[in-house]
């Protein structure tokens, strides 16, 4: 999975520029949420979760239409600048639309 | 689905990985309640212990945001490390920092750039400040119509005793030169891929050395709790959450307002006396959110708890953005009647401020409420204001019981 590798990433390039032999750790518990099943997940799957994890979606309110869910996808895409391809941003529209 | 040997094994690297740190709490506990159900739609959260913690109700997982669960609040003035809420914004949580090799770097329009080590900080003369540190979307769940964001109940909010060293020492130390208009503020925490906007924060060069805001090592008599900025945040009392920079790094002192995407573009409110639109509206013109608004809770009877009727002790905490508080009121009759509630003991303006109020509950559904007011003079609104990102939420409370003899 993708966000493994990062976080691993992460710690190899914090303890390498650490001075000290005794740098303190912490251990984050495994990530379990999961995207709803729906056509289009993959999308979702594909992208979304390359910064984080599923539950950001799995709590927002029901059933707030497509309008919302373009929204948020856009907000991903201009302000966070995650590289989404166009196709992929709409069919991740489309699955939040009819999926949540 | 929740998975108790995923659970188990993670509980027991834990022991094994942080056994200098205090874990408070059984995990058998935190296996017996698994979710809970906050009290608006899609409010169902795993309760999750992270090290450190004890089972906290997860937001998210990656980045972490955990909130308190609300009995906490009954339990005392101070919310306990172990307890307290945790926000982050972006994935790249550092997970590894070495005591010795952590520095704070203070730089931009100083005459001597610094490089503070944690015992160069702890050398400095400390002071200790008991303030309420609270997200600015605290209870953004419960807002109607709903809007996007972290979908929280009440529990984004904590009180605890902070020490550390005033920014102002820091500034002053560093010779911040004129000319200087703010100061910002960056921590350990990155984005996961480069083109996000880092989060980093800025307050104005006076607020910045108003001998109040403080560079903090400690947390209740502790070390900061990990997730909580481990080993030095940023406190800004009676100021919202999101200038509280955990794991801060960078100081940079400043000549022109701090453009960021986290301080232009977000956590902004409506610049108004409100800080409300209607609901559904945009703001014309905003500004950066900043102070605490007022707000109180009954702490001691939750929502839909079935209660013995005839006398009854009311309980809660209330606070506001540092006048301190100078009154409390309780009404069991859906606001017909206030009643005023006893304030406990004052541990600053900037503090949670306990109450207590006797009532009179007769026997059927009632309808508890509590407001206060400031020594600023401003007290809850009856019904809630509204803006696009569901801020600073300060309604009265209601709390619904059926109360039998």
């Amino acid at each position: 999975m993708r966000h493994f590798t990062i976080a691993l990433g992460l710690v190899g390039v914090l303890a390498a520029g650490a001075a000290s032999a005794e740098p303190k750790t912490y251990q984050l518990p495994d990530e379990t949420a999961e995207f709803k099943q729906g056509p289009g997940v993959e999308a979702a799957q594909d992208n979304c979760m390359s910064c984080h994890s599923a539950d950001y979606i799995n709590a927002q309110p029901p059933k707030k239409g497509r309008a919302f869910w373009e929204a948020e996808v856009t907000k991903m895409i201009h302000t966070y600048k995650a590289p989404i391809e166009e196709t992929d941003a709409k069919a991740i529209v489309d699955y939040l639309e009819k999926t949540y | 689905m929740f998975d108790r040997r995923r659970m188990l094994k993670s509980a027991g690297g834990m022991a094994l990985g942080f056994s200098g740190l205090a874990i408070a709490g059984s995990p058998l506990k935190a296996f017996a309640a698994e979710t809970v159900t906050l009290p608006f739609a899609n409010g169902e959260r795993k309760l999750v212990q992270y090290p450190g913690k004890r089972p906290l109700i997860q937001l998210t997982a990656r980045p972490p945001q955990l909130e308190t669960p609300f009995s906490v609040f009954d339990e005392g003035v101070l919310t306990p490390n172990d307890a307290f809420f945790v926000r982050y914004h972006l994935a790249g949580v550092p997970l590894s920092i070495d005591p010795a090799a952590y520095r704070i770097e203070v730089k931009g329009k100083v005459d001597n750039p610094l490089s503070l080590s944690l015992d160069d900080l702890k050398k400095m003369d400390a002071v200790e400040l008991v303030a309420v540190h609270q997200c600015s979307g605290n209870s953004r769940g419960f807002v109607d119509p709903r809007v996007a964001g972290g979908q929280l109940a009440n529990g984004a909010m904590g009180n605890a005793k902070w020490k550390g060293v005033p920014l102002k020492a820091v500034l002053d130390k560093a010779g911040v030169q004129a000319g200087a208009m703010q100061v910002s503020f960056d921590g350990l925490d990155k984005p996961v891929i480069p083109a996000t906007p880092d989060f980093v924060k800025a307050l104005e060069i006076d607020h910045a050395r108003d001998g109040e805001v403080m560079l903090a090592y400690q947390m209740n008599g502790e070390d900061l709790p990990w997730l909580n900025g481990f080993p030095v945040r940023l406190v800004v009392p009676g100021r919202f959450g999101t200038y509280w920079v955990k794991h801060l790094a960078t100081i940079t002192v400043l000549d022109q307002p701090f453009d960021g995407f986290w301080m232009k573009s977000a956590y902004r409110i409506p610049d108004n006396d409100c800080a409300c639109v209607e609901a559904g509206q945009k703001p014309d013109k905003t500004k950066p959110i900043g102070r605490f608004n007022v707000r109180s809770f009954v702490t001691n009877v939750l929502d839909g708890a079935k209660v013995k009727a005839g006398d009854a002790e009311l309980r809660g905490i209330a606070f506001d953005g540092g006048t301190g508080i100078k009154s409390v009121e309780t009404s069991v009759d859906g606001g017909k009647t206030w009643a005023p509630a006893k304030l406990g003991e004052d541990l600053g303006k900037y503090s949670f401020r306990q109450w207590t109020s006797k009532a009179t509950l007769p026997s059927g559904e009632a309808t508890i409420m509590v407001r206060a007011t400031s020594n600023g003079g401003e007290t809850q609104p009856t019904s809630p204001l509204w803006n696009p990102p569901g801020y600073m939420r300060n309604v009265v409370e209601t709390t619904r019981v059926v109360a039998a003899a």
